[in-house]
């Protein structure tokens, strides 16, 4: 595996501390590392590049996005991402922000996002797809605001309803469910912190920094990238993107974290 | 035990047709008049995945256990329930063949160690791992261990080598949920995660005097 200097770097100084001081220490090096960055974090690259895009005359249309409505009206950015997900009328569902997008890419600008659909997470190394840098960038127009998913439709309500019954949802051959790593405060997977994300504090925690930019990947990674992943490490299929299953958990996150200052596009290791 | 899986897709089959057809026009997630709720959440979750690798549908089928410890996660199973998971595990329990419990601690290190195996893009020809160290801390030497399940160290060394402890032992590797009807320990051999050779293996780590688990760090050369 190809591992960057401050891969190594943290490598390394994770396996020479002794066990009582490493997730402080851990800790320490990540909050470094940030600093070293100060006000650039490489994930407002991604933005940028989602800035681009958003603005863009693009497809069989040659229109720009800024028609979409991310559920505050058609063009408006600023804090829509800290309402997300929601029920969208003229599409008859729950969607979050990356399912919002693929919508309005298809509906406004006749995209043919089939192939987004399929793929639409960069293999580690490529680079980001429009979808990642998208959410990058509208994630970005809610940055200081408070997460305020709404809870008014009864879609709304059921989507979260929903998500917290798949949360303890037992499958595959280990028999895991989210609720085995993520429910309980305090936990570790062998070095790595658990959030208890059936509680108010490790949802904020979480939601809030979602998309982020990995430093293991070298990528911006959004809150459906994170889903999928976990499902890969339960040993469950492919979780689709923008599945309802995926929408009801994303639902049942936000809302618990509903009051937490959103803080993404962040660092995360 | 479970439904006859023929069963259980007929009931994704229909559950997921009237979603597309008779039900067209209502919200995936709003309950629906004259559709169990329970076959209209299967069908969501078989429609919300898609074969990936060795993962298939087949794992969203949910055993009798599976499905009672998800129902009743963070709570207590009720009686009755909780002894028929703990029945049917006990009695599938399937000891070595040759009665020996034992293989190689060295390879049973391995086993703890190693986190793939069974997921979407693990090489199905390659070796499960155990990951015991994800939950369990084992040997002293080693640091990188996680705490959502009960420490190990010195397993061997502070319970011995009697029979009942050795079958004990294997009862929880093959199936924990013999002894804690909802146990988050996956069924390493009854889930056929790993080989009986494996979980010999992997008793030896635990219980031979040489395995770095039964050495406390100071004893370490």
């Amino acid at each position: 595996m190809n591992r960057n200097p401050i891969q190594r770097l943290l490598v390394a100084l994770i396996l020479t501390v002794p066990v009582a001081t490493v997730q402080a220490r851990e800790d320490d090096i990540f909050a470094e590392y940030r600093a070293m960055f100060g006000e650039d974090n490489p994930a407002e690259l991604v933005e940028m590049q989602g800035e681009e895009l958003w603005n863009a005359a693009r497809g069989p249309k040659q229109v720009a996005l800024d028609g979409c409505d991310l559920g505050l009206g058609a063009g408006v950015t600023k804090g829509a991402y800290a309402q997300l997900p929601r029920w969208f009328e003229d599409a008859g569902k729950v969607m979050d922000l990356e399912t919002r997008l693929l919508f309005c890419m298809e509906r406004l600008q006749g995209l043919d996002v089939a192939a987004l659909r399929k793929q639409p997470y960069s293999e580690q190394g490529q680079q980001q797809t429009d979808l990642e840098s998208l959410s990058a960038f509208i994630a970005a127009q809610s940055r200081g605001l408070p997460i305020a998913v709404p809870q008014s439709h009864p879609a709304e309500r059921a989507a979260f309803a929903s998500g917290a019954k798949f949360f303890n949802f037992r499958g595959g051959p280990h028999d895991f469910s989210c609720a085995t790593c993520h429910s309980q405060d305090g936990k570790r997977i062998r070095l790595q912190s658990l959030l208890q994300l059936n509680s108010v504090e490790g949802a904020k925690a979480s939601f809030a920094t979602w998309p982020a930019y990995r430093i293991a990947q070298g990528a911006v990674r959004t809150i459906e990238w994170r889903m999928a992943d976990c499902a890969r490490q339960q040993r469950l299929p492919g979780l689709v993107h923008g599945s309802q299953v995926a929408i009801d958990l994303i639902t049942y996150l936000g809302v618990q974290a509903n009051g937490a200052v959103l803080t993404a596009p962040g660092l995360k290791r | 035990m479970s439904m006859p899986v023929s069963i259980t897709r007929t009931l994704f089959a229909a559950a997921a047709s009237c979603l597309l057809a008779s039900c067209a026009g209502t919200p995936d997630n709003v309950p629906v008049a004259g559709v169990d709720p329970a076959e209209a959440r299967r069908a969501a979750i078989a429609a919300s995945f898609e074969p990936k690798g060795q993962a298939g549908l087949d794992r969203l089928e949910q055993n009798d256990m599976q499905r009672i410890c998800s129902e009743y996660e963070g709570q207590s199973v009720p009686n009755e329930l909780a002894q028929q998971i703990i029945d049917a595990a006990t009695a599938a329990v399937v000891f070595p063949a040759d009665g020996n419990y034992f293989g190689d601690w060295r390879k049973g290190e391995w086993v703890a160690k190693t986190g793939t195996g069974l997921q979407q893009n693990d090489d199905p020809t390659q070796p499960s791992g155990g990951n015991c160290y994800a939950c369990h801390q084992m040997a002293a030497e080693e640091i990188a261990y996680g705490t959502l399940a009960p420490p190990l160290d010195q397993y061997g060394k502070i319970r011995g080598t009697s029979e009942p402890i050795l079958k004990y032992t294997w009862t929880r590797l093959w199936n924990s949920h013999a002894y804690n009807a909802c146990s988050h320990m996956p069924r390493f051999g009854e889930a056929g995660i790993l080989t009986e050779q494996q979980l010999k293996d992997v008793m030896a780590y635990l219980f031979d005097p040489a395995s770095p688990v039964n050495l406390s760090a100071q004893t370490k050369p």
